[in-house]
């Protein structure tokens, strides 16, 4: 009877168990290691909050992130929720700052306080911060930390592309000294060879001319690009006495290229040829400068077409104009996406890059070709990079194992 | 005279375009205010550098009407299109509506305006059709694997095209992310390298043939 007496109070305990035991690692806990600062490398106006993992995140689990304005609330109903969210979501190595300027450790939560929401986070105003843990019913509040954001002079997240930026410059003016001192190999480009081509043909025929410097205005690398070109073409212009047509969509690109057209006639030495009205303004609205441009393509039927700088979709409408007029079309662009219709409609293109190669090529000084051999040095290096982060991704891969995983996110974050 | 010609222009280029450069970097208040005035200063330029672009335009056209040049009709056209929309502009203090009813200006805009711009635009359709006839013929090895490649893409690209091809789908996304994208990023790449190396030159002064040539 002992015996049984024993076995049936050993099963009740067994069974009573569960209730008798304090909180398990299964219940709840109150936010760990809350902290609040002032989000690094940033205008002001943002607050980042970071709180250690804990052992019950989950998915039915949520965390809310609570503020008041001005410091600690005197009325506990006085913090405002600014957001709820799911407990295995929004950590450190989530975020979108460098592991150089990362606030924490990888694995603990991580949520920024901004502007929206009925919140409105000002520069050195204080701003209490707590964050509750909420399962079913219950909410178990972290003691609130008191911070304040403050603007910053510098972005250190974007310190890597500074320092690539400035590899770049250096290497771009080792690689000019260099060509100063010795020949540098320039490979050959048919669509400016086809330049002087284009020009002659125009002179035999005794046809204009027409040039366009893209849509864009003087901030585009594309259009400072074509405004050089077209002073190599205004020189041969020139010299060979052809008419040139310079339409423009921009009024301050015509005024520099004005400038342009009239140094390379005097460069000529055939300043009495030069016309002032051989650049003049259309209009800036695309379509109507399409209209305008393809109407002087058909009155005045040029003999050549340069299409220099960056184009949208009047690209197609112009080339196919030109192309039904017999002429011979040079294009060159960076607009990716406008490519295939110059391609496909132009004697020549000049394929992204080769439009800023255009100048060292037409104008054959070591500075230019320095410059282009420093930007083939730059390729060669992104090259590599690429290739090594390739192989070691796919090494990763197939290993299985995290080793390459470092690695990785470095080439991640220097991007 | 050359200072304000030649050295005052490329000082003030290399110090607007390292503060603009730094700019990036800086997350400061203050940097977005620079940038700001900067841009306002800019439309300011812009709206004076309009005034020189209207001039070119009527003198252009002025010059054909006078001399009789051949379509100097159209330019008749073009200045009495851009005269009369000013009038009716300033007529209606520039708005194309009050209470909902549109104004002359309006009228203008919506219904010659629109439509002219909507006809230009309907013309890509024709002409992208006339150079893909154009380039898609199979003449050489390269043009046939451009035929095959765009008809795949294109078979891809619409719901009737998969129906009947149900493999282009998925073909047609291998060939626009893998092979399309990997030659864009390309030229990408060498695209933004030519553009920050003609910054550096620009800023430093080596390139400055956009100031009208001359190596002096």
């Amino acid at each position: 009877m002992t015996r049984v007496l024993r076995r049936f109070l050993i099963l009740a305990f067994i069974i009573c168990l569960p209730a008798l035991m304090p909180q398990t690692s299964s219940a709840q806990t109150m936010p760990q290691q809350l902290r609040v600062i002032d989000t690094p490398s940033d205008g002001g106006g943002s607050l980042t909050v970071l709180w250690a993992p804990s052992a019950t995140d989950s998915a039915t689990a949520k965390y809310q992130i609570l503020v008041h304005e001005g410091g600690l609330p005197q009325d506990p109903a006085a913090w405002k929720v600014v957001a709820e969210f799911p407990a295995n979501t929004r950590y450190v190595r989530e975020g979108k700052s460098a592991w150089w300027t990362r606030s924490g450790d990888p694995n603990d939560h991580l949520f920024l306080i901004k502007n929206g929401k009925g919140l409105e986070v000002k520069s050195g105003q204080p701003y209490a911060v707590t964050v509750a843990s909420v399962s079913g019913q219950e909410r178990l509040i972290a003691p609130p930390v008191v911070a304040s954001a403050e603007p910053n002079w510098m972005n250190w997240n974007q310190v890597n592309n500074l320092v690539l930026a400035l590899m770049f410059g250096a290497v771009v003016f080792y690689a000019i000294n260099l060509a100063k001192r010795k020949d540098i190999f320039l490979r050959r480009i048919p669509g400016l060879d086809a330049v002087d081509e284009a020009i002659g043909r125009a002179t035999e025929l005794g046809k204009p001319v027409l040039y366009m410097t893209g849509a864009h205005d003087m901030n585009d690398p594309s259009t400072i690009a074509a405004a050089v070109i077209l002073g190599r073409v205004a020189k041969k212009a020139a010299s060979y006495e052809t008419e040139l047509l310079v339409p423009h969509r921009e009024p301050i690109t015509m005024a520099v290229c004005q400038e342009i057209t009239k140094q390379a006639y005097m460069e000529a030495g055939k300043p009495d040829l030069f016309k002032d009205d051989a650049n003049f303004f259309i209009t800036s609205d695309q379509f109507s400068y399409t209209a305008a441009v393809d109407g002087i393509m058909l009155r005045r039927k040029p003999a050549a077409n340069f299409f220099m700088g960056s184009y949208f979709a009047e690209s197609l409408l112009l080339t196919e104009t030109g192309a039904s007029t017999g002429a011979i079309q040079i294009a060159g662009t960076d607009s990716d996406h406008q490519l295939p219709f110059f391609v496909t409609t132009c004697d020549y293109t000049l394929i992204g890059e080769e439009l800023y190669a255009a100048s060292a090529y037409l104008s054959k000084e070591p500075i230019q070709i320095g410059t282009l051999r420093g930007q083939d040095l730059g390729k060669a290096f992104i090259l590599s990079v690429i290739g090594i982060g390739t192989l070691l991704a796919t090494v990763a891969v197939l290993t299985g194992n995290g080793w390459a995983q470092p690695l990785l996110d470095l080439f991640k974050d220097l991007k | 005279m050359i200072f304000l010609r030649r050295q005052l222009p490329l000082l003030i280029t290399m110090i607007t375009g390292l503060v603009m450069a730094a700019q990036y970097y800086v997350p400061h208040p203050a940097s977005e205010q620079l940038l700001t005035t900067v841009t306002k200063w800019l439309q300011i330029i812009g709206g004076f550098a309009l005034v020189l672009g209207i001039t070119s335009l009527f003198h252009v056209h002025a010059a054909k009407i006078r001399r009789k040049e051949a379509g100097w009709a159209y330019s008749l056209v073009l200045y009495v299109g851009m005269l009369g929309t000013v009038i009716v502009g300033l007529w209606n203090n520039g708005k194309e509506s009050i209470d909902g009813a549109l104004t002359s200006f309006g009228w203008v805009y919506s219904y010659t305006l629109v439509p002219l711009q909507g006809t230009m635009f309907a013309i890509l359709a024709f002409f992208i059709a006339s150079a893909a006839y154009r380039s898609f013929r199979a003449r050489s090895r390269e043009a046939a694997v451009l035929l095959v490649a765009a008809v795949i893409v294109m078979m891809g690209r619409v719901p009737l095209g998969e129906y009947i091809l149900p493999l282009s789908g998925d073909l047609s996304s291998w060939i626009l992310n893998v092979l399309n994208a990997s030659v864009r990023r390309a030229i990408l790449i060498g695209v933004s390298l030519g553009a920050v190396a003609l910054s550096f030159k620009i800023i430093f002064g080596v390139e400055r043939s956009y100031l009208g040539g001359g190596k002096e």
